[in-house]
């Protein structure tokens, strides 16, 4: 079994990003850029999955600027056996992004999809959908238990609430939670075996993929501040407040 | 201009995130329809006829709809999209699960977890974990949009008098089968709908701690329980409890968070709750940076004080 796997390259979780002043967009310049947490989940999900000999092979693709290459690379250092780049410097909407996945499904017919639920820095959460319902695949998105057996994807899902569990047939689309899995640290050993692992590069029209924009961003601005309260002495007082001030209970 | 809302509801009630995307859908301008996709749904269409600014129902009942697969219910949508300018989701699990695939079923962009509306395409939505917002325009002629419920006040359940129109569901697309529902059994209130809501992280100690301490000030206040990642992924209680970006986005009345540092992800959950409480024993945590009253010290002791004293 052929598992495909797209990452994407964001800035670090642990940076508090700035906006830029002339509010055209976030400032990444200098910013230390990372995988997308959710992503370093899937491959490790799908790595798994090998190690488990249920799958045979775990493709990597990525959709953006040449430096990229790094983000596969270290999926690759994760256990990604090959990568595959779609390399673009357009803004890329999660439209485009479902496109060109979808084109690369076209070509390398995974039985299983493993996609990250939501990139943290536009947090749209789309291109899993987008994706199975273009390929045409059952989806279970937001997965934190993922068992391929008789040909079949049993995945628990985190649904508002509790968990739901669902089974469907292959070839299928996951999209990861915070609990699937917690995704092994890369080693200089596997640093340097992934340096001689097998990267494509393509464009987006050897897809034949249109990736134009259709949402124009105006602008990107702070938010709204929360102004600090105040600090009261003891529960008599905050209960007072509570009752005459904010009139709350 | 007409814009179509897909409800989210147990076939029987509808939930209030519903409530929420109907508000928006009202501010694009237009006339708003609501489908109801589900089996033996008629008390949520019912109930849907009567919301305030709803002026048809289409309810289409069966039992490929039961269990509200992403396959099946975005089928049934994209059958009647036809006619719509905007096609609005809640911005809950069932609604992000299914409202991609309308997008690419019409080869439109999705516009997703809007938490205002400026004009009929264009609407600010939250990046970065809440650390910007971005105001974007639409340039497709047709919309899908997720609605992220404390953006928009709810929708009055009453005042409407809608008509309901029964249209053919479609079959099952036979790929997914749905297993089983584990849901939570409790007597609080939901999260996303409660209006007073005690939030513990890793400051309380332990999960034992954690239902020690604050489950007696959550009954006293008829509170729903909530928590932050920290406390969640130091395992004192389940994922559903998390509050956050990666989790609940809350907005209730009043928000006490005991024994919560206030890291951005976070803040980005429960920053538009009307006042919030924290209680802390570290006075430079930065949960006193949004705090509305703020009382530094052991959680241990001031938690059962309140109790005490709340009466």
């Amino acid at each position: 079994m052929k598992i495909l796997v797209s990452v994407k390259r964001v800035v670090d979780y642990n940076v508090k990003v700035r906006v830029k002043s002339d509010q055209t967009g976030v400032d990444i310049a200098n910013v230390k850029m990372s995988m997308n947490p959710f992503d370093e989940i899937a491959i490790e999900e799908a790595v798994r999955q090998r190690e488990a000999n249920v799958a045979t092979e775990v493709i990597a693709v990525s959709c953006g600027p040449a430096q990229c290459q790094e983000t596969l690379r270290t999926a690759m250092a994760l256990g990604a056996d090959r990568a595959i780049l779609v390399e673009s410097n357009d803004e890329l909407q999660p439209l485009a992004v479902a496109k060109l996945i979808g084109a690369l499904i076209a070509r390398e017919k995974p039985e299983l999809v493993i996609l990250g639920k939501q990139a943290i820095d536009d947090d749209s959460n789309q291109v899993g959908q987008m994706v199975a319902a273009l390929a045409s695949m059952p989806q279970a998105t937001f997965a934190s238990k993922l068992t391929i057996a008789n040909g079949r994807a049993e995945v628990t899902r985190e649904v508002d609430g509790g968990l739901e569990t669902l089974s469907l047939s292959l070839p299928a689309v996951v999209t990861t939670d915070l609990r699937l899995n917690e995704p092994r640290y890369v080693t200089l050993p596997n640093i340097m075996k992934a340096k001689k692992k097998p990267l494509e590069v393509l464009k987006p029209a050897d897809l034949g993929v249109d990736v134009t924009p259709r949402l124009k961003t105006l602008k990107v601005s702070d938010p709204p501040t929360r102004k600090a309260g105040i600090k009261v002495p003891d529960v008599a007082s905050l209960i007072a407040k509570l009752k005459t001030e904010a009139k709350v209970i | 201009m007409t814009a179509l809302v897909i409800a989210e509801h147990d076939n029987a009630t509808l939930k209030p995130a519903t409530l929420n995307a109907i508000a928006a859908a009202a501010k694009l301008g237009a006339d708003v329809h609501v489908l109801i996709a589900g089996h033996h749904a008629q008390g949520a269409a019912d109930a849907a006829r009567l919301v305030d600014g709803v002026t048809k129902v289409l309810l289409a009942d069966g039992a490929a709809l039961a269990d509200g697969l992403a396959e099946n219910v975005a089928a049934q949508v994209l059958a009647v999209a036809a006619p719509y300018d905007s096609i609005v989701f809640p911005a809950t699990a069932y609604g992000r699960n299914i409202a991609p695939r309308v997008a690419i079923g019409l080869d439109v962009a999705q516009i997703s977890d809007i938490i205002s509306v400026e004009s009929p395409d264009t609407f600010t939505r939250p990046i970065y974990a809440g650390n910007a917002i971005a105001t974007v325009q639409a340039t497709d002629a047709k919309k899908v949009i997720t609605v992220r419920a404390t953006g928009f006040d709810a929708a009055s359940a009453t005042g409407g008098s809608a008509g309901i129109e029964a249209i053919t569901a479609i079959a099952d697309s036979g790929k997914s089968i749905f297993v089983k529902r584990e849901i939570a059994k409790n007597d609080r209130p939901e999260l996303t709908s409660a209006k007073v809501i005690v939030s513990g992280g890793r400051g309380v100690g332990s999960g034992e701690n954690y239902h020690k301490v604050l489950e007696p000030l959550a009954d006293k206040l008829g509170a729903a329980l909530g928590a932050s990642r920290a406390a969640v992924d130091a395992g004192f209680v389940p994922n559903d409890y998390q509050v956050g970006q990666t989790g609940k986005i809350v907005a209730p009345e009043l928000y006490i968070a005991v024994g919560i540092s206030g890291a951005i992800q976070h803040l980005a959950g429960m920053k538009d709750s009307k006042v919030i409480v924290a209680i802390n024993k570290d006075a430079e945590a930065p949960i006193f940076g949004v705090a509305d009253y703020g009382l530094v010290g052991d959680l241990n002791e001031i938690v059962p004080e309140l109790v005490k004293q709340l009466g």
